[in-house]
């Protein structure tokens, strides 16, 4: 069921269009993860959707009810919201600031200490930290209070704009943990704005590339990888991370290239023909419809030159292949391992439709372990992604 | 009396005077008080408005600015013109007085509570009267404390002053020494307490000034 359908959304500044004609249907317990260039609307779009702002044109709906027509308080008690510089009282304690939209909602005071407590696990953090005060606590700390903050209520739908800006690796990677978790395991909806292209294709079940106030492209990581929109967003990616992410995200098909192959009525002396202008010394041989049977080398054809035999009869039928549509990550090791020079790709229906060569795997491997620039130190992020 | 020297006339004074002294000690006290409360009540809110409508500040804190320049004596002796003589005239001129510190730091407390809080606040779910009771006063507090203590001991001068339209107060005390001949005792008598409250208010207040100060918040046992 869709959770939240934002339609044609706009946001205008004095004339300028920060955001433009913006759609996006969200599921429940997807994670979505916005990314793009400074100013190119995320956060206004983000903020939009508690009502922080509101939109110039353009619906919002959260379970088919228009957010127009809600109280603007209730809706954000609702909604977590995770600002992008944590904003924890500082007159509050850590009880206090974790607990206050349960007190807003009038909760009881056991009902929100036992909160408190659980929040302050999930939050990795000792109980007695729940009666220090933000100041007592290291920037990484405040940001997992921030964090659980927006959870305390049980809301469904969580917005957080770049919660982790400005953290170190290890306590970041423990945040994106903790935040994946929760999506996983508890289903809630995240609606998540980063700069980090690493973050946004560690967690995101969908990404947003924005610029200038328009969606670029909105699709999943992989498919964006596989496939980026334009170069904004390949650039946006990053050349080493597509490089690194070539393996696991291109199929066979997309590397393989055009076969040279005979059909099996053919006689040698065409085969052979065949061979001598193509300068190949093995050919695959296909029946009429361009199904893949077998190969004819140069030695078969060597001894059965002249017996009238046609290539089917003389083929070997023992042939290895792979599928199009399979992963070059998967396949990559069987087809070195065998030693063949070449192998030929398939379709779901036998068809021949190329072969893939044993150097255009060598390149792709060799690219993705040490970069394009043979940076060893490529190797950690490139078994990241 | 003619023999002893100023401190010893200052004690026979305080021996023979002690319970007129205390008495004017609390009505100077009292007066001050009561103008700098009437200008907090006033204060506060002007200054919690013209934060939100920060067009209007301007215009304000000028016009409070502008009060704070008349000469106290002019002053007072303008409230006169309607009121005529008597407290009520000191507790007024007071209030006037005691507005430009009590608005100034109410807005400028106001204004720099931390916006990402603001916007946190605004974000959970919180109503503009729970974003002003649970954020912005307690977090502005400590600087509203330190604009009421620059309003009191502006206030206790004031009301020294204020003696002369018969409000009574240690000011009285001052006058009466003045009037006398060799009345430095009697000045001094008048003179000294009125200083010591200033400097005791002073302290008090800071001391509460600094209690409320959130960036000085720590958990009690740590
Ligand atoms: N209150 C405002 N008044 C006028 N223009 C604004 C306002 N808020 C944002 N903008 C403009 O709208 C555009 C989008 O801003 P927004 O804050 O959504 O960008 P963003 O994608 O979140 O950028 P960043 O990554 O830097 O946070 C920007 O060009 C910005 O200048
Ligand atoms: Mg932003």
């Amino acid at each position: 069921m869709t959770l939240l359908t934002m339609s044609h959304l706009n946001k205008i500044y004095n004339g300028n269009k920060a955001v433009d004609d913006f759609n996006l249907e969200i599921e429940k317990g997807e994670f979505i993860c916005f990314i793009g260039t400074s100013g190119s609307g995320k956060t206004t779009t983000m903020r939009m959707i508690n009502r922080m702002l509101h939109q110039t044109s353009g619906t919002i709906k959260i379970n088919g009810e228009n957010i127009a027509k809600m109280d603007p308080v209730k809706l954000r008690r609702k909604i977590g919201y995770v600002i992008q510089n944590v904003g924890l009282m500082p007159h509050m304690t850590i009880r206090e600031n974790i607990t206050l939209v349960p007190k807003l909602l009038k909760w009881s005071e056991a009902k929100r200490n036992e909160k408190a407590v659980e929040m302050i696990k999930l939050a990795e953090l000792p109980e007695d930290y729940l009666d220090r005060y933000p100041a007592e606590l290291s920037g990484g700390q405040q940001q997992r209070i921030g964090v659980v903050r927006a959870l305390a209520a049980d809301q469904d739908i969580i917005l957080m704009d770049e919660p982790f800006g400005a953290l170190d690796p290890i306590t970041r990677e423990s945040l994106q943990d903790l935040v994946k978790d929760l999506q996983e395991r508890l289903g809630k909806t995240f609606i998540f704005v980063t700069h980090d292209m690493d973050e946004a294709l560690t967690l995101a079940t969908r990404i947003v590339i924005m610029s200038h106030g328009k969606q670029i492209q909105v699709d999943t990581p992989d498919n964006i990888l596989r496939h980026p929109e334009n170069e904004f967003v390949e650039s946006l990616i990053g050349q080493e991370r597509l490089i690194q992410a070539r393996p696991s995200i291109t199929t066979v098909g997309q590397v393989a290239t055009k076969a040279v192959s005979a059909r099996e009525t053919q006689t040698l002396k065409e085969a052979l023909g065949e061979m001598h202008t193509k300068r190949v010394d093995t050919l695959l041989v296909t029946d009429d419809d361009g199904v893949l049977r077998g190969f004819v080398g140069i030695e078969q054809i060597n001894q059965f030159y002249g017996t009238g035999k046609e290539i089917g009869d003389i083929m070997d039928r023992n042939i290895f292949y792979v599928k199009e549509d399979s992963v070059i990550r998967d396949t990559v090791e069987r087809i070195l391992k065998r030693g063949f020079k070449n192998v030929p790709v398939i379709d779901h229906d036998h068809h021949l439709v190329g072969i893939v060569t044993r150097a255009t795997l060598v390149d792709m491997v060799y690219d993705a372990l040490w970069g394009e620039s043979d940076k060893p130190d490529n190797t950690e992020a490139g078994d990241k992604a | 009396m003619q023999s002893m020297n100023v401190l010893e006339q200052l004690a026979y004074y305080f021996a023979h005077n002690g319970m007129y002294v205390l008495e004017q000690f609390s009505r100077h006290f009292l007066i001050s008080i009561y103008g700098v409360l009437l200008a907090a009540i006033v204060g506060i809110p002007i200054g919690i408005l013209i934060a939100r409508y920060r067009k209007l500040s301007g215009w304000v804190i000028g016009i409070a600015n502008v009060i704070q320049t008349i000469p106290s004596l002019a002053m007072l002796s303008i409230i006169m013109l309607g009121l005529g003589l008597g407290v009520n005239t000191v507790i007024v001129t007071v209030f006037f007085y005691a507005l430009l510190p009590i608005i100034k730091n109410t807005y400028t407390g106001m204004v720099n509570v931390n916006r990402d809080v603001l916007d946190a606040g605004k974000g959970m779910g919180m109503t503009r009267i729970q974003v002003l009771r649970l954020i912005e006063i307690p977090l502005s507090l400590s600087v509203i404390m330190a604009g009421l203590r620059n309003a009191l001991v502006l206030a206790i001068g004031i009301t020294a002053i204020g003696s002369f339209v018969g409000a009574g107060g240690l000011g009285d005390i001052i006058i009466r020494g003045t009037n006398a001949t060799n009345g430095g005792a009697i000045i001094l008598a008048g003179a000294l307490p009125t200083a010591l409250m200033a400097i005791i208010a002073d302290l008090v207040l800071g001391f509460f000034e600094k209690r409320f100060d959130p960036s000085t918040r720590k958990a009690k046992q740590a």
